[in-house]
């Protein structure tokens, strides 16, 4: 069945649909990784967008079973991509990507030309887009919107650690759209996790639970819409309890400590963002997938990471206390592994004067 | 680290099999990288046809050996800083470590720049290397180290059988194989030790994927992947043997990250500075406890690992458009990754890793069928010659293209006439891999026969053969009438590429009526650009490709300031580098006439192909097709074939029905020198000389014809893949016996026989004319007698044994036949001279093989000159003077790569590559460049074996002179008696059959003979298959063999007369200053 993708400033492009036939709206971006698509898009950080992958072959290697994604289940609205396989060859695979999709009711769309749709996206900036079947539907923006409540855990749920050299120390993640890796990351450092809802505040809960430093998750949209969260954070700095920001997180922080947020014309979406470690000589490959940035450092605090590329902020680090956050992913998933240290880093400072 | 101001680089010297062109791409790279930062450039390569060897890139350039005799003598002269071992191959790698072994390197104080020296030492030694990877808990395959067949057999019994034998600082995996039991075992490691004194036995990890990632670091420990690629073939196949696509298709995120992360920490662990390629073997099945699978199961080795810049470093950099030798030369010099610019895109920066929007899968081109007698098996060791790249948006695509980029004349994946005579069935061709096999796997999906069934006997991954199977289902579905085929239909067979011709074929019409149809429904291709960050950026990258999976271009026409210069194609036997520095070189004239150069080729080791060579690049087919799709989008001034070899020649006559503009000589004159039934008419009008000829459909014919004009006689059937197949026969018997085998003849398919002229002179005349009139010219000789292909002679400048008139007379001939076909441009002739006729065998309206040599030898660019001509700019007659020196080109051959073949020198091409060295005298450039191809002096005994009463009567006053030498001469029985009765003693030794002691095999295998000559009788006799075994033996021995009497009768005499000692050490630009 043929589907069209059609954009706010009115281009329309047809492709066929290898995913479920549904009409569905959001904001079109693109990513630039080559591979790791059941990953990037059980990303909760993807919801509300219309993901467009740049690789032009897509679906390969099948989908392996639900605990190899980043979160329970397809989180972007829709996906297109140039060339989708059908044959997919993996020793894990159980469902090819079309039968995935179809399963959780996201539209795939073929449309061939990706470079175009990219080069577009990357000039003219993200645009809303939506994908029409047979039913006509309105735009929806979904940066207008708390995407951070829809993805965040319900519940308050308790990760015991494995062994490792962290095993007697508990971190509270407040969850805005966790992915597991970051879970599984920390886990395996022994570390044990709660894991609380965005909105979650520990300082006013009759039953306060007991954590020796916070998380602050990867998750979707303005950071401005989880004021909830940015209230937590404020408390917690002024406790000086040691924190690490992951991506949203890290856009959190900024926000709370007194520092601005801004839209990037188009994001940083893919697995090749060179990140330099400021006042170093070391430069890091690192996964990235946001489309907010930190464009005002808050005081106190000094960039630890530059984007090589644009020279945006990739990540703070507070002069005097454990407060550090990144704009990339340590946690990888997909994408290159190269700064999973940052956790060992943060573990070191957060628990060892 | 000390400041630099003179670096000494190593070349790779000649082509060879498993060390090919690309070396000249990374060594170019280098050579500029270095410039940029104001440090003076030595570089050593005996390659004449490279482009490194230019004046435009290094200051200054040695002509000689890559070896430590060699090196040390200009390392003492030159006294550089620094020294550059990773970019010119094993070859570089290799003296390098004996350079410091020696202590030279310490004894000049010459720092090795990048990667340390104890670090290629660690990788280059299996066992220390295995420890090593045990020591930082990264896996390697069961394996023990064995230096004695005895033990690589226990050694096996021990690990189980199948095993892999590999041979340590080998080529291309040179002595390598796969042993299912003991007596194969026996076989590959007495041929392994022949070269190498240690082998690794290893258990064979069957049907593993073979996944190669190209890493690169810097001084301060950054480090980052380049490229990560994928065998098409399951490991067991060489890297260089396997088809290969980048990015792999097969891996999942987890193992992708995995196995970079492994590649990394080896690199790191290592102290690689620069580049370095790591090679895993990945079990596509690991065994998983339950289930329900996670991430946590992988089952990996490292089964290789260069720490330098290799092939597929070259084709990495060409896939993603990374340039990776640059950035490796910078880092050498101790540069840190994120402060070098990143030239390709001008926007983003070094340290960070391509994202590409397009797949590319690379095919090697094999050449096998030209070596009599060779193995056409593919295995761990390389025997391809060359390779292309195909880049498309879809395997289908890309995998279709690089296959019609092979120029054999296949139009695609479902072509079938690589399998025309073969009597194997599908099943055999699959389980057996040769160049066949691909072919093999379409025809067996047409067949039928199951993803799995073909999986099991290939190891091929579903993945590819599911994409094969696409092609041939949909070309299956084609309408087979074209007026049924719709806009839809011819879009998808384009998107998946098809060629017009392909296309055509299937519903029996022609290519160009396909693409009229197309014309019709507005199909076109798009242009991509190559930008390594997938549009993330917009950039202004030249580096460009075609493809039908697109909507849009990325970049405008050139149009009127644009010339098209069609480039070589891939790599192969009679067309190689020496291509690749005439197009290189046209593309720099072409600046000089203010025009914007517009590159087609699709070979990844060339320098042509480099991103910062010419305005545009399209990494495209050289078919008609894609070369008149380019012209229509770039509608440029022009386009020239005249320099890229055979390949673009051949395509003057399409593109010319096109309505291209081609510069330089017009189609319809080419096609008059290409067309021998023209050309021979002009000739006979010009009064010209030519050895009788004619053309038969019928073997009666050709025997009456045979009879008239005299045996010998050459044989050139017209159709044949991938070669000319020409034979002599020097009676009826042999006539009849060559035709009724090759089933050669028929009316479809007619003969060529020409009279065979013996004993005779050939010579080469290359030149360039303007609008008929000759401006420049060299006539240069052959040192062997006609009867060997001239890609396979010894070339010597100035000519040694012309008289002035008989030159004069060759001059005179040469200026009528430009005349008559009003060449303009460059064009080279070959002549024979007999008892002083001269006859014309063969013009070529187009630069030939010798073009480099004789440009650079004489200091005149010819190419330059040629341009001119392209632009229809009148120049001045040059009149080279004759200089005091004696330049000799050297051809190198690969015989002991290509299990089986004859080594014999014959009128079917067989070498891969060739050097050039001067001197001063002719002695002293041969025995130079003979050293350069791997010669060498002989030190403990020579062997003798000369065929008939002919050769040895011939031969006795070199036989005398070799005595000279005070060397134990051994000989078979008849030459022994030979030699005797003339006074010389030679041991007698008994032939390979006779099993008998003392023995020849026995001799060779002792180490015992580092020399041997073996000349063999002009006709088919009993005893060539004796002949055949000593040939081969001494290849198989990794003995210096001569073939041929007038290379051996010089060699000897160059040894005897001028010894190392007196050979001089003086630079090009030395030499070109050099008065008697």
């Amino acid at each position: 069945m043929k589907g069209n993708l059609i954009l706010e400033d009115g281009t329309i492009f047809q492709g066929e649909s290898f995913g479920a036939e549904k009409s569905i709206t959001g904001e079109t971006v693109f990513s630039t990784g080559m591979l790791g698509y059941p990953e990037a898009i059980t990303d909760p950080s993807y919801i509300g967008q219309i993901l467009i992958a740049t690789y032009p072959i897509m679906g390969s290697y099948g989908v392996a079973n639900s605990k190899n994604w980043e979160s329970d289940g397809i989180k972007i609205s829709a996906l297109i991509v140039s060339q989708y396989i059908d044959t997919p060859s993996h020793f894990q695979s159980e469902m090819s990507l079309g039968e995935w999709l179809k399963k959780e009711g996201v539209p795939g769309l073929i449309i061939t030309d990706t470079r175009l749709l990219a080069q577009k996206l990357r000039d003219k900036g993200t645009l809303l887009g939506k994908i029409e079947f047979t039913k006509k539907i309105d735009f929806y923006n979904p940066d207008s919107d708390n995407l951070v409540a829809q993805v965040s855990t319900k519940k308050i749920v308790e990760i015991a650690g494995k062994d490792g050299k962290w095993k007697n120390k508990t971190i509270m993640m407040i969850d805005c759209g966790a992915k597991r890796n970051i879970i599984k990351c920390l886990n395996k450092r022994g570390v044990k996790l709660i894991i609380v809802p965005w909105n979650y505040n520990p300082f006013t809960e009759k039953t306060p639970i007991n954590f020796d430093a916070i998380l602050i998750s990867n998750g979707p949209g303005n950071p401005k819409m989880a004021d909830k969260t940015i209230i937590t954070i404020k408390e917690i700095l002024k406790r000086k309890i040691p924190i690490l920001g992951i991506c949203l997180g890290n856009q959190l922080l900024a926000l709370a400590a007194g520092g601005e947020t801004k839209k990037l014309k188009f994001g940083h979406r893919s697995q090749n963002q060179p990140c330099i470690l400021v006042g170093g000589k070391r430069c890091y490959i690192t996964t990235q997938n946001h489309g907010f940035y930190v464009s005002k450092i808050p005081d106190g605090f000094k960039n630890w990471f530059i984007n090589a590329n644009d020279g945006t902020s990739e990540g703070l680090m507070h002069k005097k206390y454990p407060f550090m956050s990144v704009q990339f992913h340590p946690e990888a998933m997909p994408g290159p592994e190269d700064t999973e240290w940052i956790f060992d880093f943060f573990l070191e400072r957060a628990f060892i004067n | 680290m000390k400041k630099l101001k003179k670096i000494i680089i190593l070349g790779s010297g000649a082509l060879k099999i498993g060390e090919a062109g690309e070396f000249d791409y990374s060594g170019s790279q280098t050579i500029k990288a270095i410039k940029e930062d104001g440090i003076k450039t030595i570089l050593v390569n005996p390659n004449i046809a490279t482009i490194q060897t230019s004046k435009f890139l290094a200051d200054i350039v040695y002509f000689l050996p890559i070896t430590d005799y060699f090196v040390e003598k200009i390392i003492a002269k030159e006294k550089p800083d620094g020294i550059l071992l990773s970019f010119g191959g094993q070859t570089a790698l290799n003296c390098g470590l004996s350079l410091n072994k020696k202590g030279v390197l310490k004894k000049y104080n010459v720092e090795v720049l990048g990667t340390p020296i104890s670090a290629i030492q660690l990788s280059e030694d299996r066992k220390e290397f295995a420890k090593h990877l045990k020591s930082i808990n990264i896996p390697t395959p069961r394996s023990l180290i064995a230096t004695t067949t005895t033990t690589a057999v226990s050694i096996a019994q021990k690990i189980g059988y199948p095993v892999m034998i590999r041979a340590g600082f080998a080529l291309g995996g040179q002595g390598s194989g796969i042993a299912k039991n003991e007596e194969e075992l026996k076989k590959i490691t007495i041929n392994a030790f022949a070269f190498v004194r240690q082998i690794l036995v290893e258990k064979y990890l069957h049907h593993y994927k073979e996944i190669e990632y190209e890493v690169v670091r810097d001084i301060d420990d950054n480090c980052i992947t380049v490229c990560n690629m994928e065998n098409f073939d399951p490991l067991g196949i060489h890297t260089g043997e396997s088809i290969v696509v980048a990015p792999s298709q097969t891996l999942n995120n987890f193992e992708f990250q995995h196995l970079r992360s492994a590649a990394i920490k080896i690199v790191r662990s290592l102290g690689i500075v620069g580049e370095c390629n790591v090679q895993f073997a990945l079990n596509p099945n690991p065994k998983t406890k339950n289930k329900k699978s996670t991430n946590a199961d992988i089952e990996y080795y490292v089964i290789e690992l260069n720490a330098r810049l290799s092939r597929s470093s070259a084709l990495a950099s060409k896939a993603t458009g990374y340039p990776l030798a640059y950035i490796a030369a910078k880092l050498a010099l101790g540069k840190n990754l994120t402060t070098i610019k990143n030239n390709v895109t001008n926007v983003t920066q070094s340290c960070f890793e391509p994202a590409l929007d397009y797949i590319v899968v690379k095919i090697p081109r094999w050449d096998i069928e030209k070596f009599k007698g060779a193995d056409e098996k593919i295995g761990t060791s390389m025997k391809s010659v060359g390779e292309v790249m195909g880049i498309g948006r879809t395997f289908e695509e890309a995998y279709q293209k690089a296959i019609r980029m092979l120029d054999l004349d296949f139009e695609g994946a479902t072509s079938q006439s690589m399998l025309w005579n073969s009597t194997k069935t599908t099943k055999q061709l699959l389980e057996i891999a040769t160049p066949k096999r691909i072919f093999a796997v379409a025809r067996a999906l047409k067949e039928e026969m199951s993803i799995e069934q073909i999986y099991n006997l290939t190891g091929i991954d579903p993945w590819f053969l599911s994409r094969i199977k696409k092609i041939v289902e949909t070309e299956k579905n084609l309408p087979k009438n074209i007026k049924k085929i719709s806009k839809e239909q011819l879009l998808e067979m384009k998107k998946m590429g098809f060629s017009d011709r392909r296309i055509g074929y299937v519903c029996n019409v022609n290519g160009l009526e396909i693409r009229n149809l197309r014309k019709k429904y507005d199909i076109k291709p798009s242009i991509f650009q190559i930008d390594t960050l997938a549009g993330e950026f917009p950039t202004k990258t030249n580096y460009l490709y075609v493809t039908y999976n697109g909507e849009h271009n990325d970049v405008e026409p050139t149009g009127g300031d644009g010339v098209i210069v069609l480039g070589s194609g891939p790599y192969r036997i009679g067309s190689s580098v020496e291509f690749d520095w005439t197009s290189v070189s046209t593309v720099m004239s072409l600046k000089k006439h203010k025009k914007k150069s517009i590159i087609i080729n699709c070979n990844p080791e060339t320098v042509s192909t480099d991103y910062d060579v010419s305005d545009r690049l399209y990494f495209e087919e050289l078919t008609f097709e894609r070369i008149a799709d380019i012209y229509d989008f770039e509608n440029p001034y022009g386009i020239i074939v005249s320099v890229g070899g055979q390949t673009p020649n051949n395509r003057a006559k399409s593109l010319n029905a096109h309505g291209c503009n081609i510069l330089g000589t017009k189609s319809d004159d080419i096609d008059r020198a290409e067309d021998r039934t023209k050309f021979s008419k002009l000739l006979d009008e010009l009064n010209i000389s030519q050895p009788a000829w004619d053309k038969f459909s019928h073997i009666k014919e050709a025997i009456s014809f045979s009879k008239n004009v005299g045996y010998p006689v050459l044989i050139r059937p017209s159709f044949v893949l991938s070669g000319t197949l020409m034979r002599i026969c020097h009676n009826k018997e042999e006539l009849i016996h060559f035709l009724k085998d090759a089933t050669l003849i028929s009316s479809e398919y007619p003969i060529i026989i020409s009279k065979f002229i013996e004993e005779a002179k050939e010579i080469e005349f290359d030149a360039v004319a303007f609008k008929g009139i000759i401006k420049a010219f060299i006539i240069s000789e052959h040192i062997e007698n006609a009867g060997v292909h001239s890609g396979d002679a010894t070339i010597a400048f100035p000519p040694q044994t012309l008289s002035e008139s008989i030159q004069v007379e060759i001059e005179t001939i040469g200026r009528k036949i430009a005349k008559a076909l009003s060449i303009s441009g460059p064009c080279n002739m070959q002549f024979l001279i007999k008892n002083d006729v001269i006859q014309v065998i063969e013009v070529n309206i187009r630069s030939s093989r010798t073009f480099p040599f004789i440009s650079k030898v004489t200091g005149v660019n010819f190419i330059d000159l040629a341009t001119n001509a392209f632009f229809d700019i009148d120049f001045p007659e040059i009149n080279i003077p004759k200089p005091k020196f004696v330049a000799v080109k050297v051809p190198q051959f690969s015989f002991a790569r290509l299990t089986g073949a004859d080594p014999i020198l014959h009128v079917e091409m067989a070498s891969t590559g060739e050097v050039a060295c001067f001197g001063e005298n002719i002695e002293e450039a041969f025995l130079k460049g003979e050293l350069a191809v791997g010669g060498k002096i002989p030190q403990k005994g020579i062997f003798i074996s000369l065929g008939g009463e002919e050769n040895k009567e011939k031969f006795l006053k070199t036989a005398k002179k070799i005595v000279e030498l005070n060397l134990p001469l051994y000989a078979t029985e008849k030459t022994t008696l030979f030699l005797k009765k003339n006074g010389i003693y030679a041991n007698k030794l008994n032939k390979l059959h006779e099993k008998a002691s003392p023995n020849i095999l026995e001799y060779f295998q002792n180490g015992k003979i580092d020399l041997a000559i073996n000349l063999v009788e002009k006709h088919l006799t009993k005893d060539e298959t004796d002949q055949y075994t000593i040939r081969r033996a001494a290849i198989d021995h990794n003995i210096h063999l001569f073939t041929n009497f007038q290379k051996a009768t010089l060699f000897i005499s160059a040894i005897t007369s001028n010894y190392l000692k007196e050979m001089h050490i003086r630079s090009w630009k030395e030499w070109e200053n050099y008065k008697k």
